[in-house]
């Protein structure tokens, strides 16, 4: 193949990624966006492969993308759904570290450039192997915060943001250092830009533990995000446009849903990187323990089947606790019973519920609800008065009243679903437990809350054993 | 303390301030209760549900009077009564303290504490002691029933075999609690309803019970203080008049409830339009007591005009649901003895800090403490003292021009420093990242929320066009290369082949 076919073949691809995205924004068109997807990978491929710059070792390629795509299909096929942030995580992590590869090699292979070329094409590699190295160690991060390898609360370094400082000049050091080096005879450039590695390794590390469970959404995004940035800048480095417009698109995509994602927690970008949510409680009524609360009201089981027998308006309300309790199909026939009786169940989904963007709704089209009764808080949040009765299914900050009552709450001004506003709030729970963010929830002791203790499969089985027996 | 319930003395008054089911209640706050034989009756409690429920079933007057430290009552006291009260007696009932300034004189002469249920503030907190809603509530309905007895035709349409019947058309006036429970009845009854209100914020609330708000081509809000309504300019009462002459031939029945506190009520309905309805129709005046919203009312009665209209006065309607009032009448009451009784040992005390039992409160030991200072908040969070209020955030400070252009200024620097050194090539490739970067967020800007997990997964597969960075290196002559390029390929391949089909196996399962 050509030069200028393979060209031709990238601009295909291009024009096919860009669909695909397009075609990811919305529910009707989004399979086939999928599909453009496959093939404008395969074409791209396909064409590197047999274009004028692979000339051999073609059985290295088939032997080790035949492996490879064969471990990914496994992966998908029997990843749990509540899993799923997990895995998007460590797959990011190996975009992470396939740059850092990729950096490497490049580096180490010959180059022809002179002058500021050369300078550039060196900032180029020090820069794609610095992206690549903290999306890498901070994805594996995540992995282990997400799958409960590693505790969700975030780790308080003293003198966390002088730390990061720190290391960024470092950094910033160390590429000068890596360019000189480059540029006199006899240096050692391989040096400055392993330490920096290092240096980004620990970065990224550092930046993940920094941040709360409940921020996790934020983070995921944001390390989808920098994978973008990471093959955008091994497109620099390559001279490559391919890489370097998915790369911006991926990039960008990613800095966007971050950027929804903190809009719907009401949270400065930059304060969910620099970690500490829900730590700093502001003093004053935010403590844990806010004296007379008011008492919290239990419920049972066959009062529960009342009530939303009884009710015309139901609304379901899960958090992550449903993804933990595996709950979702169980919700589901609940929901099929209750509307089978003429009761307009629906769903609200916060933006953030769970523990990546979209979880929730991941959960339940699984279960197999139907996704035009499924709704997102805007939508909903003004339905409420009507509402007879809502169900929390292991949900916490995000209908947590003291976000729009008490300005000195960790969660001030974040909007939540305004489930209280009805008549009748059912909350499953373990306990009494706080929520991720570790602020005491107002809507418990609420007149018109009632409490239903246990495991939230369990007791929604026994809420469904009921209704369809009565 | 003991709680003495007389019978009540005013003329077809049916309702009784307790219930046996209340005194359980009372009881559990520490009080003793005595009610006056025959006081329930009317309303379908017998003696013997009193005495049943713990209460002591005396059959004199007087000596219920004075064996008691606290009465209840539903109407206010007449002179016999205020005889009957001895020093340090409370009494809690309803007494109209503004129009009834003769009987305040005469009570205030005693050393007594009288709390009026007509003066708890409209408050969120005191909305469990509000007997004015309560009464309100079950006045609506009965209008709707009242006006149902006195209508030829059904309220619902229905075809039947023997020919259509049309539905009746219901125009409510003013949607307070009784404007907003009669068009609940209404509606529920099958009839087309419609309301109007001075208030343009009740639109919802009208709308949430069924009816269409009727809304005026004129900018004027009716809002007054604590909910109720206030008096409108002359220009919007005659749109208004204009509006409900329009209605007036079209509609079947007409509920008034418009009511301005502390004044006659205004006339809205004039002979004019009564004249203009259908031979047939009613109308069931709220108002009746403080004079009427129709010109043609006669308070406390019913008549009907010489085109057959029937008007409706009955200034007793709660009192015409004896039970049901008797009920939400009583657990009023003891909610405000509840908040008086705060350690429930049944001693009650009189504490000017709160603000239902302050607005209550028309005379303390004699004095006359009416009017109380105007309630704070109209609508003030649930628990006022505990939660400060909201902290206004200051604006934020609007950037100078210079501060709003200054990323403009660093990017066109940036961009400037970069392409005076960097070479062209470079500059080609750069203008490609941009673009890519504004066509990303272009493309993803509308997204919908619950794709928010596979739109990850699907960038995240393509981000592994990465893949092509390793593929250009794999033909390296050094063997370390090939390794690390070799290993760069199958990771890329599991997030290729992981990534899409995650992203396909969740897109499936997304069903309408």
């Amino acid at each position: 193949m050509s030069e200028g076919l393979v060209t031709a073949a990238y601009i295909g691809a291009i024009v096919l990624f860009i669909l695909t995205l397009g075609g990811l924004s919305h529910q009707e068109s989004a399979r086939k966006g999928n599909v453009y997807g496959i093939i404008g990978m395969t074409l791209a491929i396909l064409a590197t492969v047999f274009g004028p710059e692979v000339s051999s070792n073609l059985h290295i390629i088939i032997i080790t993308m035949l492996v490879g795509g064969t471990i990914g299909i496994i992966l998908a096929k029997k990843v749990e759904m509540t899993q799923m942030p997990e895995l998007v995580a460590i797959l990011h992590s190996l975009v992470g570290l396939a740059a850092v590869l990729v950096g490497y090699v490049n580096f180490m292979g010959e180059s022809s450039l002179l002058g500021v070329e050369k300078t550039i094409h060196e900032i180029e590699i020090y820069v794609g192997v610095l992206i690549g190295a903290v999306t890498f160690s901070g994805s594996v991060i995540a992995f282990g915060k997400l799958s409960g390898k590693i505790g969700g609360n975030p780790l308080m370094l003293p003198a966390r943001h002088w730390l990061n400082l720190g290391l960024l000049v470092a950094s910033i050091y160390f590429c000068y250092d890596f360019v000189h080096q480059g540029h006199i005879d006899g240096g050692n450039a391989i040096v400055p830009l392993m330490i920096m590695t290092g240096i980004a390794l620990l970065f990224g590390i550092h930046m993940v533990m920094a941040i709360g469970g409940a921020d996790m959404p934020v983070v995921v995004s944001m390390l989808n995000s920098y994978s973008g940035w990471a093959a955008s800048a091994t497109g620099f480095m390559l001279g490559n446009d391919l890489l370097i417009v998915v790369g911006a698109l991926v990039g960008s995509s990613g800095a966007i849903l971050s950027y929804i994602m903190c809009r719907a927690m009401n949270r400065n970008f930059i304060s969910v990187i620099a970690g500490g949510f829900g730590t700093d409680t502001g003093g004053g009524s935010s403590d844990g323990e806010i004296v007379d609360q008011g008492e919290v009201v239990p419920i049972d089981t066959d009062e529960v089947a009342a009530l939303l027998t009884d009710a015309k308006e139901v609304m379901i309300i899960p958090g992550y606790g449903m993804a933990v309790a595996q709950a979702q199909h169980t919700v589901n026939e609940i929901t099929k019973v209750l509307r089978d009786k003429k009761i307009n169940v629906r769903f609200g989904i916060h933006p953030v519920a769970g523990r990546m963007p979209g979880h929730m709704n991941v959960l339940l089209a699984e279960a197999r609800v139907p996704y035009d009764v499924v709704f997102e808080m805007d939508e909903i949040n003004d339905d409420f008065p009507d509402i007879d009765v809502s169900i929390i299914i292991g949900a916490n900050d995000i209908v947590n009243p003291s976000a729009q009552d008490d300005p000195n709450s960790p969660i001030a001004g974040m909007p939540v679903m305004e489930c209280w506003k009805g008549n009748t709030t059912i909350v499953l729970k373990r306990g009494m437990a706080t929520g991720y963010a570790g602020v005491q929830n107002p809507l418990f002791f609420k007149e018109n809350t009632r409490m239903y203790f246990g495991d939230a499969k369990e007791s929604l089985d026994a809420v469904l054993k009921v209704i369809t027996s009565g | 303390m003991k709680i003495g319930v007389p019978k009540e003395t005013y003329a077809g008054e049916k309702r009784v301030a307790t219930t046996p089911e209340v005194i359980k209640w009372l009881q559990k706050l520490g009080y003793s209760v005595a009610v006056e034989s025959g006081a329930g009756t009317e309303a379908n409690f017998t003696d013997e549900a009193y005495s049943e429920a713990g209460a002591e079933v005396i059959s004199d007057t007087k000596s219920l009077w004075d064996s008691s430290d606290i009465i209840f009552k539903v109407r206010a006291p007449d002179d016999n009564e205020v005889e009957l009260l001895h020093d340090g007696q409370t009494l809690i009932s309803f007494l109209w303290p503004a129009q009834n300034e003769d009987l305040m004189k005469k009570l205030s002469a005693k050393k007594v504490n009288i709390l009026a249920m007509d003066s708890v503030p409209r408050i969120s907190r005191a909305q469990k002691m509000d007997a004015l809603s309560s009464m309100a509530n079950i006045a609506g309905y009965r209008a709707i029933v009242e006006a149902s007895h006195n209508f030829g035709r059904f309220f619902t349409g229905q075809i039947t075999a023997a020919g259509k019947v049309p539905p009746a058309k219901v125009l409510v006036i003013g949607a307070g609690v009784a404007g907003l429970a009669a068009i609940g009845a209404a509606n529920s009854l099958g009839a087309i309803v419609r309301s109007f209100d001075t208030r343009p914020e009740v639109k919802e609330q009208v709308e949430s019970m069924g009816a269409d708000f009727l809304l005026l081509e004129f900018e004027e809000d009716g809002s007054g203080e604590g909910g109720y309504a206030k008096t409108m300019s002359d220009e919007f009462i005659a749109a208004e008049m204009a509006l409900f002459a329009e209605q007036a031939k079209e509609v079947d029945i007409i509920v008034t409830t418009a009511l301005i506190p502390g004044r006659p009520a205004p006339k809205l309905i004039t002979a004019d339009m009564v004249k203009s309805m259908k031979n047939g129709s009613v109308i069931v005046d709220l108002a009746a007591e403080q004079g009427g919203n129709c010109d043609l009312t006669v308070p406390h009665e019913l008549s009907v005009t010489d085109n057959g209209v029937t008007i409706i006065g009955y200034s007793d309607l709660p009192s015409r649901l004896p039970n049901q009032s008797s009920q939400l009448y009583a657990t009023n009451l003891r909610h405000l003895l509840t908040d008086m009784t705060p350690e429930k040992d049944g001693e009650m005390t009189i504490d000017f800090e709160d603000e239902a039992v302050r607005g209550a409160t028309v005379i303390k030991a004699g004095e006359i403490t009416w009017p109380p200072p105007a309630p704070k908040l109209s609508a003030a969070p649930a628990k006022p003292a505990e939660a400060p209020a909201v902290i206004e955030k200051p604006e934020p400070k609007k950037a100078g021009p210079i501060k709003q252009m200054m990323p403009v200024i660093i990017g066109a620097l940036v961009l400037a420093g970069l392409g005076s050194v960097a070479p062209a090539s470079f500059m080609t490739h750069f203008t490609v990242f941009v673009l890519s970067c504004f066509v990303g967020y272009m493309v993803i800007w509308n997204v919908s929320a619950s794709l928010h997990t596979p739109l990850m997964s699907v960038t995240n597969a393509v981000s592994s066009i990465i893949v092509i960075g390793a593929l250009v290196q794999i033909s390296s002559s050094d063997n370390l290369l090939v390794g690390l390029a070799a290993f760069g390929i199958l990771i890329t391949s599991i997030n290729i082949a992981g990534g899409f089909a995650v992203t396909k196996r969740m897109l499936d399962m997304f069903r309408k």
